[in-house]
């Protein structure tokens, strides 16, 4: 009992359970969650990735923008591992060097990615698919003595309630909207208690009522975690940025709030061709 | 597997399914009752002429039947719910029979037509001494062990290179339908000690108790039902388990399940086992109740019909498979009699019937009854 009320007080305290203190594992004791140094990725000598440097605050939200071939997919694949940076350094928090570890490892550290296509359990409800995605011993012989304590149940409803599907908990997820089953995916994220989300492209395609749902999930989200949100659709980012990054050839061509980021004449160049 | 929405399990909510509702366990309790008290009254107590007794040919169908509802159980788990189709549960099955028949062949004694200490196949191909696979099978306890443990082994090693090697779909049905083709090659060879295209039979006793006898007949019934009851139990607790719910994430989206930090592959490999085992017991069980087991228990068709039953009954349900696999064999057994030479085409046409009008299967049909 004691220890549900323990995880409970955690979820409720933001700078708790945030990144801004010292997690188990991520170092943030500089501010800083992520620091990408010098990064340089080239595929058959096309460069994705060209000396790109950027750093994350704990708590922050951040958008990153750029036209396509700008390398920002390829940036997520180094920070999760998919792809292995030809120079530079990449470091979560100040100790953990994400360019030796593996998908799964990082993963388990505390990066959790979102791809852009939302892919849930469609026959299982609502509940159920964060109940699986629930931070747990995950062998088989665990899996199979699992029951839901207290705590677990406390942490799935308040992650249902954070990504507003509380009255769907029941619902099979196949049943659900396109929108809905983005927020699904983002709140399986979550229980795996990550310290920074990386979102692709998470409001394409869905409706105008949806993507303003989703800018009040981000921004209720930023403090608790770190996120970096790449995104097209402008009016979206203009509504959600705190400060955004453009990238441009695979390194950072302007970095600042949305209002200096349209005032600057560079990116006005690359954006509108001029 | 489809695009289409088709709930295959039931979709529990916040509160998890109980083990059984209670409309299931009365149900339950109804079918003990039956199997238990009614049959064995029915057939040991009512004279013979009576309208109500219950003949040797019944007795001896429904045991079969029972045997045949296990595995269509066992079947449910790997293809229903984790949606690995195996067209190779035939061979499982037989494994469980041969096991069984080794320690009924031993009890034969020297009651052979040889009247030798050794089988009367063994006698025929001139053999002085038991092959070395044959040692211990004297002892029921050991030949008990070798049923779970052989069919245990064999899916094991089989299923740990097959998903580990992201063995899926089609090509994974086939490499089974390969296995029991494979392995039924193999037994009905006279080498390989197994009794050759005769298998084993005239069973003589169990466990000391005269096979034939009403009163072991009526045991060995009643065992095989406390097993059905029993392994519907155990199978709808491991469904309702994470490790079920894990198991239809599976089914349905493998990836996400890699994401979310599950290795599919020891899960899959769990079921898998757990699934071959269940069918060895039911095979053990059946070889028995029927006198006979030969290879052709390992034809390909054999694994087909199993699958059939499966989804005639209606897969990802439990209760469905143990309703097909009664239907499909209560139709084989009259047509055999009645109608013998159409009775592939009536099997061809309910499969046909049942995937066009009832993608849930006969368990989908009671389902909308009950809620229209």
């Amino acid at each position: 009992m004691s220890d549900a009320a323990a995880v409970r007080e955690q979820w409720d305290d933001p700078v708790a359970s945030g990144a801004r203190v010292l997690g188990e594992g991520v170092d943030t004791t500089h501010k800083g969650i992520l620091y990408l140094d010098g990064i340089s990725v080239s595929f058959d000598g096309f460069k994705a990735l060209n000396n790109l440097s950027l750093v994350i605050d704990a708590g922050e939200l951040r958008c990153v923008i750029g036209p396509n071939g700008a390398g920002k997919t390829t940036m997520m694949d180094v920070i999760t591992g998919k792809t292995r940076p030809d120079t530079g350094t990449a470091f979560f928090g100040q100790t953990i060097d994400l360019t030796r570890m593996s998908e799964p490892e990082i993963a388990g550290a505390g990066i959790g990615r979102k791809f852009q296509k939302p892919t849930v359990f469609e026959q299982h409800s609502v509940f159920e698919n964060l109940e699986l995605a629930l931070k747990s011993d995950k062998r088989v012989w665990p899996t199979l003595r699992s029951r839901l304590n207290g705590a677990a149940r406390d942490h799935i409803a308040a992650t249902l309630e954070t990504i507003k599907l509380l009255p769907e908990s029941t619902r099979p997820a196949g049943l659900l909207s396109h929108g809905e089953k983005q927020w699904l995916e983002i709140g399986m994220l979550l229980m795996q208690e990550p310290q920074l989300l990386l979102l692709d492209e998470p409001v394409a395609g869905m409706t105008d009522d949806e993507t303003l749902r989703s800018a009040e999930l981000f921004v209720s989200l930023a403090g608790r975690y770190s996120l970096i949100v790449v995104e097209h659709d402008m009016d979206f980012v203009s509504r959600i940025a705190q400060k955004v990054t453009v990238l441009h050839e695979g390194s950072v061509l302007a970095e600042g709030s949305m209002d200096d980021i349209q005032a600057n004449e560079q990116v006005i160049e690359v954006f509108l061709g001029r | 597997m489809g695009a289409s929405f088709v709930p295959l399990a039931p979709a529990g909510g916040p509160s998890l399914v109980r083990l059984l509702s209670p409309g299931g366990w009365s149900f339950y309790v109804a079918a003990a009752f039956v199997l238990f008290v009614a049959f064995p009254i029915l057939h040991l107590v009512v004279p013979a002429d009576s309208a109500l007794h219950l003949s040797d040919y019944w007795v001896t169908l429904i045991g079969k039947i029972m045997c045949y509802a296990i595995v269509a159980l066992a079947m449910d788990l790997i293809w229903g719910y984790t949606g690995i189709l195996s067209l190779g549960h035939g061979l499982f099955f037989a494994l469980g029979g041969y096991a069984m028949g080794m320690y009924l062949m031993r009890s034969i004694g020297r009651d052979g037509v040889y009247q030798s200490d050794l089988p009367d196949f063994m006698v025929f191909l001139d053999w002085k001494k038991y092959p070395w696979y044959w040692s211990f099978t004297d002892h029921f306890a050991y030949a008990a062990l070798l049923v779970v443990l052989v069919p245990g082994l064999l899916a094991f090693v089989f299923g740990y290179f097959a998903f580990r090697s992201r063995i899926k779909g089609v090509y994974f049905s086939i490499i089974t339908q390969a296995l029991t083709y494979a392995s039924m090659l193999l037994f009905f060879r006279n080498d390989t000690g197994f009794g050759g295209n005769n298998g084993f039979t005239d069973f003589k006793r169990i466990l000391g108790f005269p096979i034939a006898a009403p009163q072991t007949r009526m045991a060995l019934f009643a065992i095989t039902g406390a097993a059905l009851l029993s392994f519907l139990l155990l199978a709808r607790w491991i469904v309702t388990s994470k490790l079920g719910r894990v198991l239809t994430a599976i089914r349905d989206a493998e990836s996400r399940v890699m994401f979310s930090g599950y290795d599919p592959v020891y899960f899959k490999l769990f079921i898998w086992t757990v699934s071959a085992m269940i069918c060895g017991i039911a095979g053990a069980l059946y070889v028995p109740q029927v006198g006979i087991i030969n290879p052709s228990e390992m034809s390909p068709a054999n694994s087909i019909e199993i699958a059939i039953w499966t989804a005639v009954g209606g897969r990802g349900t439990l209760i469905g498979p143990v309703i097909g696999a009664a239907a499909v064999n209560l139709g084989k057994s009259w047509f055999t009699k009645a109608l013998p030479e159409y009775w592939l085409f009536a099997l061809g046409l309910l499969f046909i019937l049942v995937t066009l009008f009832l993608p849930r299967g006969l368990a989908g049909l009671l389902a909308r009854r009950k809620k229209p």
